[in-house]
């Protein structure tokens, strides 16, 4: 028989139930709760006459819908406004912990829970949102849910879930410099396609992964779901459990001890076998830069907009065609020639201090380009502004042009305020590059932070390393 | 929730891949904190040619005659076919709502995202998973006899088209029940309470980090 993956030991450690046909009843650990797709389970919740099976197990902030300037005038829009209150009404109802609007604690659920050590390694984790898959960095087994799930996470702690198959992707080999887990990601996206993970938990692992930090792991495991998959992960290691010691809600003293000794087997078994093994040469992986509608279409930054005529299924070549025109872009022009007219530095993929610190290093002593009409920084969350300001990168953002906002998910989806104007093109750290994903009509060029800096100085993108001055 | 058992209406051909949540129910609408009212804002970006407004009128806006939900007979349908890696992107359940609330009852694509795959069995929308080569030749017939009603049978597992094929399609049997009978999730789960309770206090002598509250 042979060994056990981590997924393998994810899963059987929380079955409640099994089914003769598989399905089974897995027990939920943390559930994490936003504004925006919970509002219609506590009202099922309500109607029902039920409460919460183990409120305990609940983190809820406000992070889709919040602005991210001058917070002191509330929300502006009522529809907005609303949605947060209710979310403000429901965990008073049930005594949920929640951090509102203005606690130095609020961010992006997915920053916030590992920051606070909410999300631990072994746990199962759940959300009303698809990221939610950036917690299997800490080798969790973390998967987004629709609102019929959180209302049945609430009531029972448990979900009906069937298996997924396993894939490992492993690379191997030294990165260049300048070569980010938002690279990776996207490389990996653009190998196996977004559908490619459809069906599968992914492992993400080989030598690449584990020189990761925990927060570039997060960036890896935040677009699995991007690569179709519901759930990302990596083996937990030192890097880990280091992460975890002190966190606000990770155990304590003997008992972190004891849960550590526990962490350090959830890592694959040599001998495991999993269902699908993709691999990639860490070495051959350059900065990357969607050009069109779908995280999959996506080439190294030294690259040219690719042409559909080249293509030979027609769904797909009719797939780019329709991008192309979308983006406004003809095939064959180098990516470097094209030019942002906004720069976003933020969402769940890329907003945690590691990432500040990589868009400031770029942009320390350089200016934002005239034709780049708007460059923001969006925090992750409070408690990543505050360590971003006592770091002076505010001030190095601030002096080059850029806006310094407040933490929220902001122009990632454009629920607040923050969005893009038809037609208007974006260098964004986001994860998605849908049609009218950032606003009707935008164009989106996904990126990492040090590209989206280097687009926001130079105009066009580039790598950071040929930037002057 | 509604069972499903036979449905019988138009399909219409949705000839895109990687239809994305964001395209079926774009984020404004996101706002209500309802289940219904999504339907006259389903695949709004495609639908009109002029922006809407969350909990607003759309009877006035100009549809856009491009769109194949706005040709008839398509404004009709009620089967959804798709092409692959259908339902992709955000978890938003809105999306399964918004395609219940046009009056859409199943979807028939080679291949479905998971998440939107899930969603759609909580709310009694079909998704029908059938081979690449069976959905080009409905695509083809429908196509070619635009209103032809096709039928989605989840007792017998088929998709049959008048005087042509009937396409069996496999789905798992634990769902297929609970969508049959149109079963509460959340009751069915509750029959198991001792169970989670003796889970809980297993792990809470386990493995007591994880169970805080």
């Amino acid at each position: 028989m042979s060994g056990k993956t981590l997924y393998d030991k994810l899963w059987q450690a929380h079955v409640v139930h099994e089914e003769p046909d598989g399905t089974t009843l897995l027990y939920i650990d943390r559930h994490l709760v936003h504004e925006v797709t919970s509002p219609q389970a506590f009202e099922g919740l309500r109607l029902a006459g039920r409460k919460p099976w183990r409120g305990g197990s609940v983190l809820a902030v406000p992070d889709h819908n919040v602005p991210t300037e001058r917070r002191d005038l509330g929300i502006a829009d009522p529809v907005s406004r609303t949605q947060v209150e209710t979310l403000e009404h429901n965990v008073a109802e049930y005594g949920l912990r929640f951090f509102p609007m203005r606690d130095l604690r609020q961010g992006i659920v997915h920053v916030i829970g590992p920051e606070q050590g909410a999300t631990l390694p072994g746990m199962t984790v759940v959300c009303g949102d698809s990221h939610t898959s950036t917690h299997g960095a800490l080798g969790a087994l973390a998967f987004g849910i629709g609102t019929s799930e959180v209302e049945h996470v609430l009531a029972t702690q448990c979900l009906w879930q069937s298996r997924s198959q396993s894939m490992l992707v492993r690379v191997d080999g030294e990165l260049r410099p300048g070569v980010t887990g938002k690279d990776i990601v996207l490389a990996i996206i653009g190998a196996i396609g977004t559908a490619g993970g459809n069906g599968y938990a992914i492992e993400f692992g080989g030598s690449a992964i584990r020189s990761l930090s925990i927060e570039g792991r997060m960036t890896v495991c935040n677009m699995a779901i991007e690569a179709g998959a519901r759930a990302g992960m990596v083996a937990v290691d030192e890097k880990t459990i280091e992460y975890v010691r002190g966190r606000p809600q990770a155990p304590t003293g003997e008992l972190f001890e004891q849960a550590a000794a526990a962490w350090r087997d959830l890592v694959s078994d040599p001998d495991a076998r999993f269902d699908r093994v993709v691999e990639l040469d860490a070495a051959g992986i350059e900065p990357q830069v969607t050009w069109g509608t779908s995280p999959e279409m996506v080439v190294p930054v030294s690259g040219r907009v690719p042409d559909p005529a080249r293509e030979r299924d027609p769904v797909r070549a009719e797939g780019m065609r329709r991008a192309l025109s979308y983006m406004g872009l003809q095939a064959g022009t180098p990516i470097a020639a094209i030019r942002p007219d906004k720069v976003f530095i933020g969402s769940c993929t890329n907003s945690r201090i590691e990432d500040l610190r990589e868009a400031a290093a770029v942009v320390r002593g350089r200016r934002k380009a005239d034709s780049v009409k708007l460059a923001m920084v969006v925090p992750g969350s409070g408690l990543v502004k505050q360590q971003a300001e006592a770091e002076g990168l505010d001030r190095v953002f601030l002096e080059a042009g850029f806006e310094w906002r407040e933490p929220g998910c902001s122009m990632c989806l454009a629920m607040n305020a923050d969005r893009l104007e038809s037609g208007e093109r974006c260098a964004s750290t986001s994860n998605r590059n849908f049609e009218g994903r950032q606003g009707q009509g935008g164009r989106t060029h996904l990126v990492s932070p040090a590209l989206a800096a280097a687009a926001a100085v130079a105009g066009h993108f580039v790598e950071p390393a040929q930037l002057e001055g | 929730m509604q069972a499903f058992t036979v449905h019988r209406g138009i399909a219409a051909p949705l000839d895109r891949a990687n239809v994305d949540t964001d395209a079926i129910i774009p984020k404004q609408y996101l706002k209500s904190i309802k289940r219904t009212g999504f339907g006259p804002n389903a695949f709004d970006d495609w639908r009109y040619l002029d922006p809407g407004q969350p909990d607003a009128d759309n009877s006035g806006r100009r549809p856009n005659p491009e769109f194949v939900l706005n040709q008839p007979p398509f404004d009709r349908a009620t089967i959804l076919l798709a092409r692959e890696n259908f339902g992709c992107g955000s978890s938003r359940e809105h999306a399964v709502w918004a395609l219940g609330d046009f009056g859409f009852r199943a979807v028939i694509a080679p291949s479905f995202a998971d998440i939107f795959f899930s969603n759609s069995f909580k709310n009694g929308l079909l998704p029908v998973v059938l081979a690449e080569n069976a959905v080009d030749e409905l695509f083809r017939r429908v196509q070619a006899e635009p209103g032809l009603e096709i039928e989605v049978d989840l007792q017998t597992q088929e998709v049959r088209v008048p005087g042509g094929p009937a396409f069996r399609f496999e789905i798992d049997s634990d769902r297929r029940r609970r969508l049959l009978e149109g079963l509460d999730d959340i009751a069915l789960t509750l029959q198991h309470a001792d169970e989670i309770r003796a889970y809980e206090e297993r792990r809470r002598r386990e493995a007591p980090w994880l169970i805080v509250g």
